[in-house]
């Protein structure tokens, strides 16, 4: 075990894991995981659908065994000290339920007193944390009854109970309006101000670069990628041109014109033309120049840096999400040469 | 802010909080019941309805026929059939439990893992005294008379408790082994052949012979037959090996039931990390 394991709130070192269900063409779920979240910080680890999120999350909150590596929680093992690490974690989320049938006050006693605090402690803590995230009015509904607002401050308070270490944490706003959002959001940010650890889940790359301080991405069961979000978006190294063309007929033309600029794959989106390139200015006024001495009009043409999305796109070969947006299809630069006049 | 307390590893305090969390899941589903009151009181009046409706339908026929009071043949039968029909109740709640995430929950906590099933166990075991206890102030106001001394009546009402402990384990199992609730409604449209198939209703010596047979090696006739014969009821007539030894088996069947399904269940249990 590395020396600083125990500064770290999580350390993961090539696990691997495969379905005992899984066929054995499959891969396996994990394959190579890496992972190292600092205390006190809050961590997005991002991927598409399949890529491993919830087997990781899984494997460090004890609920699933691991074929092969090591995960230490808190400087626990998650295998052989179970117990301690259960006592320092919290889960919000997809990864532990809430029991429908109890109230949200029920809920919240009931998993103080599973977490060893005396039945006095317990309600007060579940007073305490229905004041918190304003459910106290509501506390003694059942939970089937909540909205989904309400219940997903519910799954924040149920993971909260104990102040863990380290939080567990999936899409806590998915379906919110913004100003739900941003509650959640300032919630967990008031969370890491207490010491908490944070480790986010999520496919929306908005949430992640919100809230994280660092990312990992996750393809395929490994870390593809990892760093501050404006790291990782200086790692794909390109500043984006993008060209709106007046008539989007000429998006074919634009795309062959604009290759010899283009540092990698050219993509459209929305009927707008997005070209990686190396040297913004120079790139700038050359594909002006060519699109003017080729007749093509232009509603709009602009350089930007890239956004995660094309970090993520670039890094794992598929789309983080798919929402509306990023229904985009991608033309390698070697095939748009080949296109005929 | 409320913080964690050390946890002490000594066996005494395990044990104890053992049964602390054992409790607590216990008053869970406890406060279930009261929360769907509704649910709950029809689950408790479901074998009252059966026999309500078995005794006004066939109560005639089948005394004209046999000469005995049915009242006082079905009766131990329908205390045998609530017993049996536990497992519905286990089964649906385990299963759900596993796959809406509570389970998981449960399981993220630093509670004991034994709590979990044994705070199950001891909701349901109550529930199914409840549930004994309404089927036979029922059975008493239909004129249903138990006519033995008391130890012989102690000793059907513990038979047909460990048949529902028996159950039990069994419901464990199918619960967290089942990958979906439609799975569940499927083993608990399977119980009912078991439930016909057997003396609970009707006496076995009016089936054909083998049919009969088959009827009186099910375990829940056992069970029935049994407690018919320690209530001092009228039990079946032409009895195979089976209804002869129905003590022993109602001891024996039950008994081995918790052997393999504990065992099982809670190797399900564990294998929820796989």
């Amino acid at each position: 075990m590395p020396e600083h394991d125990k500064d770290l709130a999580i350390a993961a070192y090539g696990v691997a894991k495969k379905y005992p269900s899984a066929g054995k063409d499959q891969p396996r779920a994990l394959d190579g995981f890496d992972l190292e979240v600092a205390r006190g910080s809050v961590h997005g680890l991002l991927g598409p659908n399949g890529a491993g999120k919830t087997t990781a999350v899984r494997i460090m909150a004890t609920l699933l065994d691991l074929d092969e590596g090591t995960v230490r929680v808190s400087g626990y093992d998650v295998v052989r000290e179970s117990r301690h690490v259960r006592q320092r974690i919290g889960l919000v989320g997809q990864y532990a339920a809430v029991d429908e049938e109890l109230s949200g006050r029920q809920n919240l006693v009931m998993f103080g007193r599973l977490s060893r605090l005396s039945p006095r402690a317990a309600q007060l803590r579940a007073d305490e944390l229905l004041e918190q995230f304003g459910l106290a009015d509501t506390g003694a509904k059942r939970i089937s009854a909540y909205s989904g607002g309400m219940r997903r401050r519910l799954d924040l308070a149920a993971g909260l109970i104990v102040a863990p270490e380290i939080l567990f944490v999936d899409e806590p706003t998915t379906g919110l309006d913004p100003a739900g959002r941003r509650d959640v959001w300032d919630a967990i940010r008031g969370l890491v101000h207490g010491g908490t650890t944070v480790l986010l889940t999520t496919q929306y790359l908005e949430e992640a670069d919100q809230l994280a301080d660092r990312i990992s991405m996750l393809a395929r069961g490994r870390v593809v990628a990892g760093g501050t979000p404006d790291e990782l978006k200086a790692q794909v190294g390109q500043d984006w041109l993008d060209l709106v063309p007046a008539d989007q007929a000429d998006i074919t033309r634009i795309t062959r014109l604009v290759v010899p600029w283009a540092s990698g794959e050219i993509h459209t989106v929305n009927g707008r033309v997005q070209v990686p390139v190396l040297n913004r200015i120079e790139s700038l006024l050359g594909v002006a120049a060519a699109l003017r001495d080729d007749g093509i009009a232009l509603d709009d043409l602009v350089v930007r840096t890239p956004t995660l999305d094309e970090v993520f796109i670039q890094l794992t070969g598929a789309a983080a999400t798919d929402g509306p947006g990023t229904d985009e299809a991608t033309i390698p630069a070697a095939e748009t040469q080949g296109v005929p006049a | 802010m409320t913080t964690f307390t050390a946890v002490s590893d000594n066996p005494a305090d395990r044990l104890r909080r053992a049964l602390a969390d054992t409790w607590t899941i216990t008053l869970r589903d406890m406060q279930h019941w009261r929360n769907r009151p509704g649910l709950m009181v029809f689950g408790w009046l479901f074998p009252v309805l059966m026999m309500v409706m078995f005794i006004g339908l066939l109560g005639g026929a089948i005394s004209a026929a046999t000469g005995g009071s049915y009242v006082n043949f079905v009766m131990p039968g329908a205390f045998a059939m609530a017993m049996f029909f536990g497992l519905e109740g286990t089964m649906t709640a385990v299963s759900l439990d596993a796959s809406k995430g509570v389970t998981d929950r449960f399981r993220s906590l630093p509670m004991s893992g034994f709590a979990v099933v044994a705070g199950r166990c001891t909701a349901d075991m109550i529930n199914s005294v409840i549930s004994l206890f309404v089927t036979v102030s029922a059975g008493l106001l239909f004129g249903w008379r138990p006519d033995a001394a008391l130890p012989a009546i102690i000793a059907a009402f513990a038979l047909l408790l460990l048949l529902r402990f028996a159950m039990l384990w069994v419901g464990v199992f199918i619960g967290l082994k089942a990958k979906s609730p439609e799975a569940v409604s499927a083993v608990q449209l399977a119980l009912w052949p078991l439930l016909f198939l057997s003396s609970v209703f009707i006496d076995t010596a009016t089936m054909p012979r083998w049919l009969g047979t088959i009827a009186q090696a099910n375990p829940l006739s056992a069970t029935a037959t049994a407690a018919r014969e320690l209530f001092g009821n009228a039990g079946v007539t032409g009895g195979s090996w089976f209804a002869e030894n129905a003590v022993l088996l109602a001891l024996a069947g039950p008994a081995l039931l918790v052997i393999i399904f504990l065992p099982l269940s809670a190797s399900a249990y564990r294998h929820l990390r796989r």
